[in-house]
């Protein structure tokens, strides 16, 4: 026992190098993915490289993936929100009943946050108030919101915006860059910087590895939790000012199973579906992915429907191919 | 009345019976036995659904793709009836029966083989069968007139009073209970999503179990296809559009607990039921029928706080146990 020698050993911080890392990173694979992608598109036609189609194209994806920064959060921590598509339904409603009674653009625009805010309120009261499973809540207020929509509408629409409204999904910054993408770029910094850079970023990752574990380090789990419903409250009423002033006009139908893009462009971007792990640059690469396939597409006239099944298999095979790779490695290593 | 309380489905039916009366005070011929008939058999297909979607989230599962399935299924069977009126409508049946079930068990491989996770599974496979059935009929619809008489009549023949439809319900209905209360693969169910890791000792492969609930919620959504298409007399690529919400919330109304292990036939049942008769109660309680969306919306939150309160409350029973043991 006497002779027991310690001996001084490295134990290094990262198994792999920087480097070697990022090679490896979901994020370098997607960037690959859109590369191949804006490859295949502008060879496969002559008017996908101009720069005002380019510029079109970015409506595909912008309301969406304002969205899928807040919801990247959600699912981070563990929970979902499926029923954002219809607090945007609800919101434009609210403020298609504004325009009715004569507010004008500053006013819809607060209108419009407000019911964004409350919604998002709700869901998380639900939530972290009563302690309900998320995706059964969020299903629930997903019909109530868009019921509500349906039961102001019924069968009408609001028309009728003011000219300065529309700005915000129309009008453009500088040459090609518009208000939206613009607006989108700004999010993608500050989401970023909120999850990569902040106590908050920390303790959403903390939440979604570990609640238990992260409430004993002292995170308050449900506040961060309300906070994140918040903020898809809120992602989802900008979406909605946006797209409601590119349409002009509201219906109850309106992003109509936006629920299932949202999710499946945060899913995508590499964020883990049950919690825990993802980043917000690869968010940004899955939008940019799904708005060039859909735009290229589009171009070739391939029907909307043919597009949703080339999604659907991206969303299972981009989950599936690490798996099938990571089995196939541990299979020959050993 | 605590004993009434404390079960389900007795609360369930005071639900339903509450829901009735009150409808009866503004319209009375609602309660009629034959409009109840009616009721049941227009709900019929959201059963048959709701028992295949209880099946997968009692194994911690989810089924986003039932609606899609069932579409799939259902404009397969209509283009197969169009192009060969001569087929035999059970040959149909059979057709869209095993569709269902293909469809279904690719959901189950992927959540058995390559540990997807469910809701991504059903969420892709929701958007691809949706997208196939586009491509099965490029975007045209079957109507009516293209569907030959004996694949319509089927739903609607009557036998002893009652349509086919409520029968074929009642059929299923009785199987499930038999096959959840009697057989090995009901335990398993149950037991899978009561503690996964305690199943694998008990010798229940998680896997397979997992993928045999895809089978059978698909094989359900299959023949419910057929159903749905010959009932309506209709196809085209969105039928059932968001139904698999319904499915889902009926599950969630029947008690089913969406973290798995916890639900009962029953309980389904009427769920759905509860569904069918609001749906079916508003216009002739002159509420807008557009309202029928926010209180589905309504009833699944106020469904789920009460389940959630209704678990807790076991799990605190548990510990008192466990503290006077001590004691």
């Amino acid at each position: 026992m006497a002779d027991v020698q310690t001996i001084a050993r490295h134990i290094p911080d990262r198994l792999e190098s920087r480097g070697a890392r990022l090679i490896k990173s979901w994020e370098t694979l997607l960037v690959a993915v859109a590369l191949a992608i804006f490859l295949v598109n502008s060879f496969a036609s002559p008017y996908f490289l101009d720069p005002w189609n380019l510029s079109d194209a970015t409506f595909n994806f912008t309301e969406k993936a304002m969205i899928a920064f807040a919801m990247a959060l959600v699912i981070i921590s563990g929970e979902i929100d499926l029923s954002v598509a219809s607090i945007i339904a609800l919101t434009s409603t609210v403020m298609g009943y504004a325009v009715q009674l004569g507010f004008d653009t500053p006013a819809l625009v607060l209108i419009g946050l407000t019911t964004g805010l409350l919604c998002g309120a709700f869901n998380g009261l639900l939530v972290t108030g009563l302690a309900l499973p998320s995706i059964v809540v969020t299903i629930g207020t997903m019909s109530l919101f868009r019921g509500l929509s349906f039961l102001i509408l019924g069968d009408q629409a609001f028309t009728g915006y003011p000219a300065s409204f529309s700005w915000f999904g129309q009008g453009y910054v500088w040459w090609v860059f518009s208000f939206e993408f613009c607006l989108f770029v700004a999010l993608a910094v500050i989401y970023g910087i909120v999850l990569h850079k902040t106590n908050f970023g920390r303790a959403v990752y903390a939440i979604g590895n570990n609640q238990t574990a992260a409430l004993f380090s002292g995170v308050r789990v449900g506040r961060v939790k309300f906070v994140l419903f918040l903020l898809t409250g809120l992602m989802a009423a900008i979406a909605s000012i946006c797209l409601t002033a590119r349409l002009g006009s509201t219906r109850p139908s309106i992003a109509l199973g936006w629920e299932l893009e949202v999710v499946t462009m945060v899913v995508l971007g590499g964020v883990n579906i049950l919690g825990g792990s993802g980043t917000i640059p690869g968010v940004v690469l899955a939008a940019l992915i799904m708005g060039m396939v859909t735009f290229g597409f589009g171009l070739l006239n391939v029907p909307g429907i043919v597009m949703s099944i080339f999604i659907g298999l991206l969303l299972i095979s981009v989950i599936a191919l690490p798996i099938l790779y990571r089995r196939f490695r541990g299979r020959r290593s050993h | 009345m605590k004993l009434l309380l404390k079960n389900r489905e007795m609360l369930l039916v005071v639900a339903i019976i509450a829901l009735l009366v009150l409808i009866a005070v503004r319209f009375p011929p609602f309660v009629a036995p034959g409009n109840l008939a009616n009721v049941y058999n227009d709900t019929s297909i959201l059963i048959i659904l709701a028992l295949g979607q209880m099946a997968v989230i009692l194994t911690r599962c989810i089924d986003l793709s039932m609606a899609a399935n069932l579409a799939l299924s259902g404009m397969a069977a209509a283009m197969l009836n169009a192009a060969f009126p001569g087929l035999p409508v059970p040959l149909i049946i059979l057709v869209a029966v095993a569709l269902g079930a293909a469809l279904g068990s690719i959901n189950g491989l992927l959540v058995w083989k390559l540990d997807i996770p469910p809701i991504v599974v059903t969420l892709g496979t929701l958007t691809i069968y949706r997208g196939l059935i586009f491509l099965l009929s490029g975007g045209a619809w079957i109507n009516a007139h293209q569907m030959s008489d004996a694949f319509k009549a089927l739903p609607r023949a009557t036998l002893l009073g009652f349509p086919l439809l409520s029968w074929l319900s009642l059929v299923i209905i009785a199987i499930m209970v038999v096959v959840m209360r009697r057989t090995p693969l009901g335990r398993a169910f149950f037991a899978l999503g009561g503690n996964p890791h305690a199943a694998v000792y008990t010798g229940i492969d998680v896997g397979r179990t997992r993928f045999l609930a895809y089978c059978l919620s698909g094989t359900l959504a299959g023949l419910s296809g057929y159903l749905w298409v010959s009932r309506y007399a209709v196809a085209y690529v969105d039928i059932a559009a968001g139904f698999e919400l319904d499915i889902i919330a009926a599950c969630v109304i029947g008690g089913v607990s969406i973290a798995g292990g916890i639900g009962s036939v029953g309980g389904a049942v009427l769920g759905a039921l509860f569904l069918g008769v609001i749906k079916n109660a508003l216009p002739v309680i002159n509420i807008s029928p557009f309202a029928q969306m926010a209180i589905s919306g309504m009833v699944i939150i106020i469904a789920v706080a009460v389940n959630a309160r209704a678990e807790k409350r076991k799990g605190r029973v548990i510990l008192r146990k466990a503290e006077a043991a001590h004691g």
